[in-house]
């Protein structure tokens, strides 16, 4: 019986079929539900009441009042919601258009208002007419919206739980596979014991040298097998040993959730806003928090994109920004900063080591280098990582590849005229200027 | 054959009976190990869950776990500002000028500081005074000194500053009507002297007294004398034909230092003249070491000679130094008002003498003097004596260390300890301040604030370039306290300054730093000297030290400060102990420097052991009642015979490292402040193991400095006085620069910068402000004196000192090419080992040579040094595996080898073992690790950085823009830093003009270092 020699066959390849699936089994997630990104994040704004126009006065509010006035708290000037009602229409005109004229004119009111915020002097719009004021007002009378409340799915998709029911359908699986594989040996035991039962025999399978013997007997092949073997070997070893030391991916977690993505994506701030010591320093400086404090005395909480499911709400992001307050002594209620001051301690990316010197200033300014060669989608980055491998290979490619940037640059002319000349070619690459040379980087 | 002996254990065995024996022998150990109890109680060995196996695997995967552990990367924190200073960007270094004083050195400098903190100390361009030697150069160190005095003691007892001025109140009190000294260095400054007037009017029984620790008493008090105000003739060299000079090292500290840059401009040869100069002294200094023509003389005959060239006549000087003198004096003659005669004598009559022999001469500038010196022995000797006797009640000591400096040492600090009050103004705990009642710590100068006036007329500011390290207050800020003023003491020098500045504002005087200005301040001031003023030099009768002859047996000690270590205010500075001498080149010591003569005859020795260091005899140097034991001897050439030499400033005790505690205190032989004493030498058993780092005094013969008189320099062609070694191929004498000379293909280097130094052997010096300004730089670290011994030091710029073997270098050619045959180069070669007894000197400063073709690039197993297009030889450390071939390979030996850790290591507890010495570190170099090779990059960070800044502004780079750390520290131009491929630069020239020469040349080696010829003027009339 020819059949008898396979077996054993099923409960083979059903091992095989299990060690290839638990191989392919990464966690395949599923696809988080995106229904309730419509209602929650635009705020309906009620219909006016006053009789001037919300929408108009919104637009305006934010052109001419903003960079001073909050509608529910206290910047550097008072918030203003509902101050339609607490003052009188006409004064209102008179003190928006010129509040100043209004101080000095003796009016008590104006005197009391001025002298309660720190005698700070409001900007005069006497280009604003009263139409644009009332305005204004009905946008700052309407009434405050509800806080919206991202409503998470009960029970639903946190990034762990979508994983762990993988898990037990993996298990699931694994579990019925095991059974069939049981059952299969069972069914063939019993087959065979049917046909014993049945008396017939088979031969028993001549004695073969058994492949691991013949294998060994093989010298040739036993020596190709251990040269393939130690080569594979040093070949995984030098490659697991290059990555030593070679952070690529490092994302700590920072004291400060500081997220490139907003700042640097969603609003558009260049680089070396913050970053300004790139331009002429060695180093491109982590900012002082009093560069943070630039914009963010002004921006107290966080109003963009949320991203709920990583927890990245608006009250985390606002708790983020009242670290910064604590970490650089700022009294957001009284709008002044108390001294008390506790530097951040920032987990530092992008280390070299000490015997690689690397200048920002040489590559963003005299070779207009964009960051985001080196350092990635900064734009993009919730979280900060290290996106290039910082390797002397990686440096020495781009040196390589790059062509010197001399747009009037006069320090170049001459050397620039007389090399391309030399290596006959019109633009000149890093490495041949001499950017490869051991010293140009290490002393 | 077993042996029969019998070991005993203890004399119990002897007793054939013990008990003890008997109970030993059974058992292996005394006590009873209790095994039973433990396995045999079958309950606790089942109740405990772990096997040995189970423990073993414990041990096993605990280590496997915690060096997996390990493994992990290391969290790096960066804490920026949270309030950053404008002025600061990391990464970008900042320049403040201020100004050193210190009271022995003052000096105009720009302080590099980075993120806030002061890392190396360069010269000033906009200061025309000079100064800015070695121990200026290295103060930046001294100012993260670990020895500091962080608060103000009371008693000992740390203090508050509130605390410590209530005190002060009190005891002010109480010494009402009471005799207080108020014993200060010599300030020079403007606010200063009016505080003090302020102080001492509100305590009218304080009186102020300026101690200089080295004084130079004399000159001040001959000049007053002559002129009526108190100062020092300022000498301008660079006008100068002849210089002759009588015991005055000018070109080191001789009143104050500060004369070489001038000196040095003299020397290079222009036009085919430069200046001639004649040195008579008894001790080796730098000023004889470079003079044309140098005479031994000791004391005793100095003061003859000096006589003899004043107009006088001369008694008792050997035919040979007579005919000197009088071809000196001819000399002087023809320079007319250009010929100049100095001393260092210490006695007025001299010091007249040479004041009005110079009244007519160009170089000296009796009308701006130098204000940096005050000090008066005389009322310094009295206030000594005064307080020894108790007459004086109260001492006030600022800036100086009477204690361990008074010669009179031992009464005088009996009558300190029993003082009513005593009150230093230190730094650190030194020997004044740790017997003082009350101790005011007082801040560096990198973080005081003050004013100068250097001379007359010309006017410094002094600003802190970081904030005070310590619980520190200056002195002038505790006076404004004690006087109770309200201002600060920067507003009171403002105050000051408004009659000062003229038409300057404020800003622009504390940018520059220094401003010439009319304006007549007030300066110290001391009550004319009463005795000696109407003595001559002819009618000399009290000359003190110098007046009497000496006794049979006696030796004339000349006390002189190393260029080093001074008056030894810094003596806990690793960087200088380190320095080696210019002249003997040893380090970490103070020694007697005797004759071969005289040591000859008392049997002194110096001999080199077999592990390369240098050993010496031990003397006890008695003057009188004074002894000071054991002080190891130098046996030096040159040195006059009859005379001695010993360096003050060493042999502290207190406030100072058990490593810098060297040497021997010599102030307790500067009787009466002179530096000139007679004493006697000693010889004791033993043997002192010095620290010299250089055995080989001589060349030989060979031309590794080239030398020539400026009178063949004046006729003969370049390749008589210069000539290019030549190499035989083909049986043809080729030039061994010559293309088919070389192994090598050339590299094109035409294109882009190629760099170049030039060294002057005529304008060096060999003082030395170059090795400490590179050791700054670099990072390089201080190994201290045992690896020194062994020749291990890490200094990548070294000043190497040759002596003649005969005569002159020239007669040392003759004689080498005379040898012929084995018998005579045996005998010849061995004789000119051995220095003459009044050598020629010459000095030559040697780092890498940036070879072209560099020997040390080819066996460099690991491409770890290669050569860059710009001419430097790069050296990579962190790809150096040490095998040190290129050091052996090397023909200039200038690698450094880091045999030890230097940094973070106990074994060398210098200043890079400590948080606060790191701070000096420069952060564009790297501290290299064990097993490296190192060099000198020929500050490449410098060069980078340079290149860096014009490509940012994007324009070409001006000459003068490139520097090195040596060439931007040496005032003399003797350094001369560039590049090559631009040909309007001055290195250009240089390395063109007929004086250049390579460092054996014949080697072939091509270096990017360039040596100009020495020129010696040594025609007579």
């Amino acid at each position: 019986m020819k059949k008898v020699n396979y077996r054993n066959l099923p409960s083979r390849l059903s091992l095989l079929l299990l060690v290839f699936l638990l191989t392919f089994s990464t966690t395949i997630f599923a696809q988080e539900d995106s229904a309730n990104e419509a209602e929650a994040t635009e705020a309906q704004t009620p219909p006016a009441e006053g009789v001037g126009d919300v929408a108009a006065g919104e637009t305006l509010f934010k052109a001419n009042c903003a960079a001073c006035h909050k509608l529910d708290k206290k910047a550097t000037g008072p918030a203003l919601r509902g101050v339609a009602d607490k003052y009188d229409r006409e004064w209102l005109y008179k003190w928006i258009k010129n509040s100043q004229e209004l101080v000095q004119s003796g009016d008590a009111l104006a005197v009391k208002l001025f002298e309660e915020n720190n005698r700070s002097v409001m900007t005069a719009f006497p280009a604003l007419t009263n139409t644009d004021i009332d305005n204004i007002l009905a946008y700052t009378s309407a009434p405050k919206p509800e806080p919206t409340v991202a409503e998470i799915p009960v029970g639903g998709g946190g990034e762990s739980d979508g994983g762990v029911s993988n898990n037990i359908i993996l298990g699931a699986l694994a579990l019925v596979f095991l059974l069939l594989v049981v059952m299969l040996f069972l069914v063939t035991s019993t087959l065979k014991r049917i046909a014993e039962a049945n008396g017939v025999t088979y031969e028993e399978k001549e004695k073969k040298m058994p492949i691991w013997k013949a294998f060994a007997q093989n010298q040739f092949l036993v020596l190709v097998t251990s040269i393939f073997l130690l080569l594979a070997a040093g070949y995984f070893a030098y490659g697991w040993m290059m990555q030593v030391g070679v952070d690529q991916g490092y994302a700590p977690v920072q004291p400060i959730h500081y997220s490139h993505k907003i700042h640097a994506g969603a609003n558009q701030i260049d680089c070396n806003y913050c970053h300004s010591s790139a331009r002429k320093s060695k180093h491109s400086g982590i900012p002082s928090l009093n560069v943070c404090m630039n914009c963010h005395k002004n921006i107290a909480e966080y109003n963009g994109e949320v991203d709920p499911e990583n927890g990245y709400t608006k009250e985390f992001y606002d708790a983020e920004i009242q670290k910064l307050y604590a970490a650089v002594g700022w009294d957001e209620a009284e709008q002044k900063y108390t001294g008390e001051e506790k530097p951040v301690k920032w987990v530092r990316i992008h280390n070299l080591p000490d015997f690689a010197y690397f200048n920002h200033s040489q590559h963003v300014t005299v070779a207009g280098i964009e960051c985001q060669k080196c350092h990635g989608p900064v734009e993009e980055m919730e979280i900060m990582y290290q996106f290039s491998p910082l390797t002397m290979g990686w440096c020495i490619n781009c040196h390589r590849e790059t062509n010197v940037n001399l747009a009037g640059n006069e320090y170049y002319a001459k050397i620039h005229e007389e090399l391309s000349k030399k290596y006959g070619v019109d633009k000149l690459t890093i490495a041949q200027m001499g950017g490869l040379e051991c010293g140009k980087c290490h002393y | 054959m077993a042996s029969n002996k019998k070991y005993w254990k203890s004399v119990e065995e002897l007793n054939e009976n013990s008990s003890i024996v008997e109970t030993l022998q059974q058992n292996e150990f005394v006590e009873e190990i209790p095994t039973d109890k433990f396995l045999g109680d079958k309950n606790v060995l089942e109740a405990t869950s772990t096997t040995r196996r189970d423990f073993l695997k414990y041990v096993g995967f605990t280590t496997a776990a915690a060096s997996l552990a390990a493994c992990e990367g290391p969290v790096i924190k960066s804490i920026p500002y949270v309030v950053a200073p404008d002025e600061i960007v990391p990464g970008v270094a900042n320049y403040y000028a201020t100004a050193m004083a210190d009271g022995f050195d003052f000096a105009n400098v720009l302080v590099k500081t980075r993120e806030g903190r002061p890392i190396k100390i360069e010269r000033n361009d906009l200061s025309k005074m000079g100064g800015v030697n070695a121990r200026v150069h290295a103060s930046v160190l001294s100012l993260y000194d670990a020895q500091r005095l962080p608060t103000p003691l009371i008693n000992g007892e740390e203090a508050s500053w509130e605390e410590f001025d209530v005190a002060v109140a009190q005891k002010m009190n109480e010494m009402a009507g009471k005799d207080v000294v108020l014993l200060t260095q010599t300030f020079a400054s403007p606010s200063t002297t009016k505080l003090i007037k302020e102080f001492t009017a509100k305590y009218p029984n304080v009186r102020h007294v300026i101690y200089d620790t080295v004084s130079s008493s004399e000159a001040l008090d001959a000049f007053q004398s002559v002129h009526g105000t108190r100062g020092l003739a300022d000498y301008d060299f660079s006008k100068a034909e002849v210089i002759v000079s009588v015991g005055a090292d000018f070109l080191g500290d001789w009143q104050g230092g500060g004369y070489d840059a001038g000196y040095a401009q003299g020397r290079i040869p222009k036009n085919g003249k430069m200046s001639k100069h004649i040195q008579f002294e008894a001790n080796m200094t730098l000023s004889g070491a470079n003079a044309d023509k140098r005479i031994p003389a000791t004391p005793g005959q100095q003061i003859e000679i000096l006589k003899a060239l004043t107009g006088g006549s001369a008694v008792g000087l050997p035919p040979a130094m007579a005919e000197a003198v009088s071809n000196a004096k001819a000399q002087l003659q023809k320079a007319g008002s250009k010929g100049v005669i100095i001393t260092g004598l210490p006695n007025v009559a001299a010091q007249k003498a040479v004041l009005s022999y110079n009244a007519n001469s160009e170089v000296m500038d009796a009308t701006k003097p130098r204000l940096t010196a005050m000090g008066n022995s005389a009322e310094v000797q009295r206030v000594m004596s005064a307080v020894a006797a108790g007459v004086v009640k109260g001492l006030i000591t600022v800036g100086v260390d009477p204690v361990y400096s008074f010669p009179d040492n031992d009464s005088f600090v009996e009558g300190y300890k029993n003082l009513e009050m005593s009150m230093a103004f230190a730094m650190k705990l030194d020997a004044t301040a740790s017997l003082a009642q009350l101790v005011a710590a007082t801040p560096h100068y990198l973080e005081s604030w003050g004013d100068l006036q250097m001379k007359k007329g010309s006017f410094s500011l002094i600003q802190p370039t970081i904030r005070p390290l310590f619980n520190t207050r200056q002195f002038q800020d505790c006076l404004l306290k004690w006087t109770a003023n309200p201002k600060n003491y920067y507003d009171y020098i403002k105050e000051t300054w408004a009659s000062v500045l003229g038409g300057t504002s404020w800003n622009q005087a504390l940018h520059d730093g220094v401003l010439l200005s009319d304006a007549s301040v007030e300066t110290d001031t001391t009550a004319s000297p009463t005795d000696q003023i109407s003595e001559t030099l002819e009618s000399n009768s009290a000359n003190g030290a110098l007046s009497s002859a000496l006794q049979e047996g006696d030796l004339w000690l000349t006390l002189y400060t190393k260029t080093s270590l001074g008056d030894g205010a810094q003596a806990n500075n690793p960087w200088l102990q380190e320095m080696p001498d210019p002249i003997t080149r040893t380090t970490w010591d103070n020694y007697v420097t005797v004759s071969a003569e005289d040591a000859s005859e008392m049997g002194l020795e110096n001999n080199h052991v077999a592990n390369g260091g240098l050993n010496g005899s031990y003397v006890n140097v008695r003057m009188g009642d004074v002894v000071i034991e054991n002080v190891p001897v130098i046996i030096q050439p040159g040195q006059a015979k009859g005379s001695v030499g010993l360096a003050l400033g060493y042999g502290k005790k207190e406030g100072i490292q058990e490593e810098m505690q060297t040497g021997v205190n010599a102030y307790p032989l500067y009787k009466d402040f002179s530096s000139v004493q007679k004493v006697s030498l000693e010889k004791v058993p033993g043997v002192h193991e010095f620290a010299c780092v250089q055995l080989h005094n001589t060349m030989m013969g060979r031309d590794i400095i080239r030398e020539t008189s400026l009178e063949i320099f004046n006729t003969k062609d370049a390749e008589v006085w210069n000539p290019m070694p030549m190499v035989s191929k083909d049986h043809q004498e080729i030039p061994v620069t010559s293309p088919d000379a070389d192994l090598w293909e050339g590299f094109d280097r035409s294109v882009g910068h190629h760099f170049n130094l030039s060294i002057d052997l005529n304008a060096c010096t060999g003082c030395g402000a170059c090795v400490i300004a590179c050791h700054a730089e670099n990072n390089v670290p201080v190994v201290g004196k045992e690896e020194m011994r062994k020749s291990r030091d890490m200094h990548w710029l070294r000043i190497d000192r040759y002596y003649s073997s005969e005569e002159t270098f020239e007669n040392d050619f003759e004689k080498k090419d005379n040898i012929s045959g084995l018998g005579s180069s045996l005998s010849e070669y061995g004789e000119m080992e051995n220095p003459s007894a009044n050598p020629q000197v010459a000095f030559q400063p040697v780092m890498c040579q940036h070879c072209n073709h560099a020997p040390c690039e080819t066996v460099c197993p690991v491409a770890a040094t290669s050569h860059g297009r710009q001419g430097q030889n790069h050296m990579a450390y962190n790809r150096c595996v040490g095998t040190r071939y290129c050091a052996n390979n090397c023909p200039y030996k200038v690698r450094r080898f880091n045999w030890f850790l230097y940094a973070e290591n106990d074994e060398f507890d210098y200043h890079m073992n400590n948080d606060l010495g790191r701070m000096v570190l420069n952060p564009d170099v790297v501290v290299r690790s064990r097993g490296v090779m190192e060099k000198c990059s020929m500050c490449i960070q410098m060069t980078q950085l340079t290149i860096l800044e014009a490509k940012r502004d994007g324009r070409e780079i001006k000459d003068g823009e490139f520097q090195t750390a040596c060439s931007s520290a040496c005032d003399k131009g003797a350094m001369v830093f560039g590049d090559v491929n631009d040909h309007d630069s001055k290195i250009y020239e240089l390395a063109n003009n007929n004086r250049m020469y390579h460092l054996l040349e014949a080697v072939g080696t091509k270096p990017n270092v360039v040596y100009q010829t020495k020129v010696r003027n040594t025609s007579e009339v």
